[in-house]
């Protein structure tokens, strides 16, 4: 219904600033562009990360896979490898603690005002970005498809329609959110 | 509209909006919603006008040119949404040092200047090497059910709750 958008450049790129001044604002209105927030959840005393997160991917799952039936779109799932999923998430992890935003959330802030998020954060994620590249092809030929799963998705795995998967993943995930509201967290 | 102007709505009402938001960048631009693919393209396009045209020969910028691109676009309206929602409710403001970093570590710009950068860098490298980050992953991929998606999610959790603990435990002050 949309394919012939999708190859539209100048309509994308006003597309895609729109729908990131949506996210944003509710990335601030969910108080996941501060600091306090994200180690928060590190720390394990507030759960407003979790929450969001697991929300909207239960809202997305339904909605994108009812979509994909439909014909209407296509699932676009990245890559991976053990060396570079693993390995990568927990650089990652560490660089997310140290920091204490991520680089969406650290636009938020520093549309926020956060001067921290700016010339820390946001300049920080540059570099480590252009060392990654320079390093990239070294990495490339060994450690990154170290153990590689390719760009599979749970269902093709298990070579089950999507929603035996969708159905029970949603319900897990909510139930996960259940229990932590149970739990007063 | 008294909403707009909230300063914190609830993180299901959020999560909800985002997943929303996700099917229309999947129906409308055919794109999941990801962040850290926009600072490769920025970096190479700054390490461009330093070393001139020879740096799209890069292998990484053969795969992910240094061009303005939707999500590059969708970067620079995260900044601006944000902008919005903290002016709209009154939070906009310049600060330096967050308040649980300055219960901590005290209220030095220097350090958290320095900290915040180091960490930037990691998550820079990080988000690159894992292919994706919070949002690319941790979102737009689980929702898709990646295998991918699902382990770099949660060792990106396990990463970011070991090193918090080490850092507020063992470093404050």
């Amino acid at each position: 219904m949309f394919t012939g958008l999708h190859s539209r450049k100048g309509v994308q790129l006003a597309l895609g600033l729109m729908m990131g001044v949506v996210f944003g604002f509710l990335l601030q209105k969910g108080g996941v562009t501060e600091y306090d927030v994200i180690i928060g959840q590190l720390l394990l005393v507030d759960f407003t990360v979790v929450k969001i997160m697991l929300s909207a991917v239960i809202t997305g799952t339904i909605g994108v896979h009812l979509l994909k039936s439909l014909g209407m779109a296509q699932l676009h799932p990245k890559p991976g490898s053990v060396g570079a999923s693993v390995i990568g998430g927990l650089i990652f992890g560490v660089g997310f603690a140290t920091l204490g935003y991520c680089p969406g959330t650290v636009g938020g802030a520093v549309g926020q005002g956060y001067l921290d998020a700016l010339f820390g954060g946001f300049t920080g994620i540059l570099i480590g970005a252009g060392l990654f590249a320079a390093l990239y092809p070294r990495l490339e030929a060994g450690v990154l498809h170290k153990g590689d799963f390719g760009e599979l998705t749970l269902p093709q795995v298990l070579k089950v329609n999507p929603w035996a998967v969708v159905i029970p993943a949603v319900c897990v995930l909510a139930g996960f959110l259940l229990a932590l509201e149970k739990a007063g967290l | 509209m008294e909403w707009l102007s909230m300063k914190l709505w609830s993180p299901y009402a959020v999560g909800v909006g985002i997943g929303i938001l996700s099917w229309f960048t999947f129906l409308v631009s055919d794109k999941p919603i990801g962040c850290s693919t926009a600072f490769a393209r920025t970096s190479g396009m700054i390490e461009r006008l330093f070393r001139g045209s020879t740096v799209a020969e890069k292998p990484y910028y053969v795969k992910f040119a240094p061009t303005v691109d939707w999500e590059w676009m969708l970067v620079a309206g995260v900044v601006i949404g944000a902008f919005i929602s903290a002016k709209l409710s009154g939070q906009f403001q310049l600060q330096w040092v967050p308040d649980r970093w300055e219960v901590s570590f005290g209220s030095a710009i220097s350090a958290r200047w320095l900290v915040a950068l180091i960490g930037g860098v990691i998550i820079g490298f990080g988000s690159r090497w894992a292919g994706g980050c919070t949002s690319g992953h941790g979102i737009s991929g689980t929702l898709q059910l990646a295998i991918s998606s699902w382990v770099a999610a949660i060792c990106f959790f396990i990463g970011g709750i070991v090193t918090a603990m080490v850092i507020f435990r063992l470093f404050a002050g």
